[in-house]
């Protein structure tokens, strides 16, 4: 399969004031992601997820290494805007992105300024709201929506631009659970039906459990990439480095130190309970 | 137990006589008890922020009332400001508010304003950074040196130093990974034990407010759904979901290993709690 996004040993240190010392966020990351998955990203706070994202499309640039976006160098600056086209973000705080007085403009801003046709803006715009369950919205001021509300008025933003690849640097976080869930369920169906390779910074587990492929960072290096199973069944190794196991996965790792035959790995609601329910009729 | 804040019939209507003319809070009553902890859960829309901005007068009610001890809080709206030091309010992303050089002078302001000073400033100031645990050496940084959860501790702590008798947190936890939510939530947990002041959690995570508070007030649409003990309403799981609202994971399995044919209690919210009684069957023999 085609690369979307590959690192070479990037290292990034945020700038420090004379006299402090230098920490480098980012210590030697090597990824490729492929073109078409659906990948999440979890780590602790400081852990160099969201540096890690931030690099993806020339926000951050390497101090070491090498970014390459389908082959373009991010530190090549006559590619930038090329690359900001291809790889769109979403950031945590929908304040500090929506630019517009009216939720259509709004969304409309990012194929406005690529010169996209007035008939083909109308209708990207029209389909990017309607992809976030927000096309009821499209004439309200988005200062008067809710926080969630004007998150998914963000991610249409993004949409709208017919990115290649969406990067959601904890675009979640300030979401309830239905507004998360809606933001998730359009994520995965722009990732199935268009193809769009969609990176997930994350620090909540569950939203790892449908991805392709989990990557963990702790200590500005990758310390963990594999399948939602294979990472998740590692309940120590992800306690030690600050983060929480699933709720399934916990009780299946007591139940089975209790002496119960379950498996690891029923990271859904439903497996987990149907492992559970196997296990004790065979006790 | 004496109520501290009584609701009755609060209604608040935004935008009246326009077209977007909507009321967030409508006829809403209920009692929050002197030391007890309070979980408010509710999705996005469904009255929350409304709801405890009226509960220091940032907000007057369209109608009903609002009564810190008994008395109507607009009696006398000239006062509304003592109102605003018994009920402190730390609203969502409180670090975006920090403005201050150190942050010592930070969390002085808001006593410095009550009239603290000398001592009786010291000493508040380097209680409340203690309790929500900021280290001495951190007093004379500027705030914004400092990480998000900690810039969040120096907000909490600011509230805290005016020694309010309830504390209203609106979504203390957001954006914080799991270390850092459940290390503030200790804190606020320390704190309430402490203290024994009333505290009043926002929050629309069923987790957190399953594993902190004594009794849960469900909203949803403007109007309160449920009010009780977190057994009571995670017992009522298929209620919540059939409101839109989440009920914590580890409810969710209870849920489906009783569609099983297993015999699990349907309050159950804690992994501990599900572990023992599902040990209790093994040793019962009671699967069907």
């Amino acid at each position: 399969m085609a690369t979307m996004i590959k690192t070479e040993t990037l290292k990034y240190a945020y700038p420090v004031e004379e006299g402090e010392k230098q920490t480098f966020a980012l210590r030697g990351v090597d990824l490729e992601i492929e073109k078409g998955s659906f990948v999440v990203v979890l780590g602790h706070n400081g852990s160099g997820k969201s540096t890690l994202a931030k690099t993806f499309n020339g926000v951050l640039l390497p101090a070491g290494g090498k970014v390459y976006v389908e082959g373009m160098d991010t530190c090549d600056e006559n590619l930038l805007l090329a690359i900001r086209q291809r790889v769109g973000m979403v950031f945590q705080n929908p304040d500090n992105q929506i630019v517009a007085n009216v939720v259509e403009e709004d969304v409309a801003f990012a194929p406005e300024n690529l010169g996209v046709p007035t008939e083909e803006i109308r209708k990207r715009v029209d389909d990017a709201l309607k992809a976030v369950g927000m096309s009821e919205f499209v004439r309200h001021a988005p200062h008067l929506l809710s926080g969630g509300q004007k998150q998914r008025i963000a991610i249409a933003g993004v949409i709208a631009m017919e990115p290649a690849c969406i990067v959601l640097d904890e675009a979640t976080a300030m979401l309830d659970p239905i507004g998360r869930q809606e933001v998730l369920s359009t994520v995965h169906r722009l990732n199935r039906e268009k193809g769009i390779t969609v990176i997930l910074i994350t620090h909540h587990m569950n939203e790892a459990e449908e991805a392709d492929r989990v990557i963990v960072m702790d200590d500005g290096v990758v310390a963990m990439d594999g399948s939602p199973r294979q990472v998740f069944t590692q309940v120590d190794a992800l306690r030690s480095m600050g983060l929480t196991v699933p709720d399934t996965v916990d009780l299946l790792d007591r139940l089975q130190k209790d002496g119960l035959d379950v498996p690891l790995d029923a990271l859904t609601v439903e497996e987990c309970a149907g492992a559970i329910a196997a296990a004790l009729r065979a006790n | 137990m004496e109520p501290i804040l009584q609701i009755k019939n609060l209604t608040h209507t935004y935008g009246i006589g326009t077209p977007f003319q909507r009321s967030a809070v409508e006829d809403m009553s209920f009692d929050v008890y002197s030391g007890e902890f309070l979980g408010i859960i509710g999705h996005t829309g469904s009255g929350k922020s409304t709801l405890i901005q009226h509960l220091n007068g940032l907000l007057k009610p369209t109608s009903g009332q609002v009564l810190l001890r008994g008395k109507d809080i607009w009696a006398e709206p000239k006062k509304i400001r003592d109102v605003r030091f018994q009920v402190g309010l730390v609203f969502q992303y409180p670090e975006y508010q920090l403005f201050e050089e150190t942050v010592y002078k930070d969390i002085a302001f808001g006593p410095a304003n009550m009239g603290k000073r000398g001592d009786e400033l010291d000493c508040c100031v380097r209680e409340a950074a203690r309790l929500v645990g900021i280290r001495d050496d951190q007093l004379e940084k500027s705030p914004f040196e400092l990480s998000g959860g900690q810039k969040r501790r120096v907000a909490l702590a600011g509230v805290i130093a005016m020694e309010p008798q309830v504390l209203v947190l609106d979504e203390p936890t957001a954006g914080l990974d799991p270390a850092g939510r459940e290390n503030l939530m200790a804190n606020i947990r320390d704190y309430h034990r402490n203290k024994h002041t009333t505290v009043i959690l926002v929050s629309h995570s069923m987790d957190e407010i399953a594993q902190n508070v004594d009794r849960i007030l469900v909203l949803k649409s403007a109007h309160v759904l449920m009010s009780g003990t977190p057994t009571e309403v995670f017992a009522r799981g298929g209620e919540l979901l059939a409101a839109g609202l989440d009920v914590p994971q580890v409810t969710r399995i209870a849920m489906a290993l009783r569609e099983r044919g297993l015999a699990i209690d349907p309050a159950v919210y804690t992994v501990q709690d599900l572990e023992r009684q599902l040990l209790a069957l093994r040793k019962g023999g009671a699967v069907c």
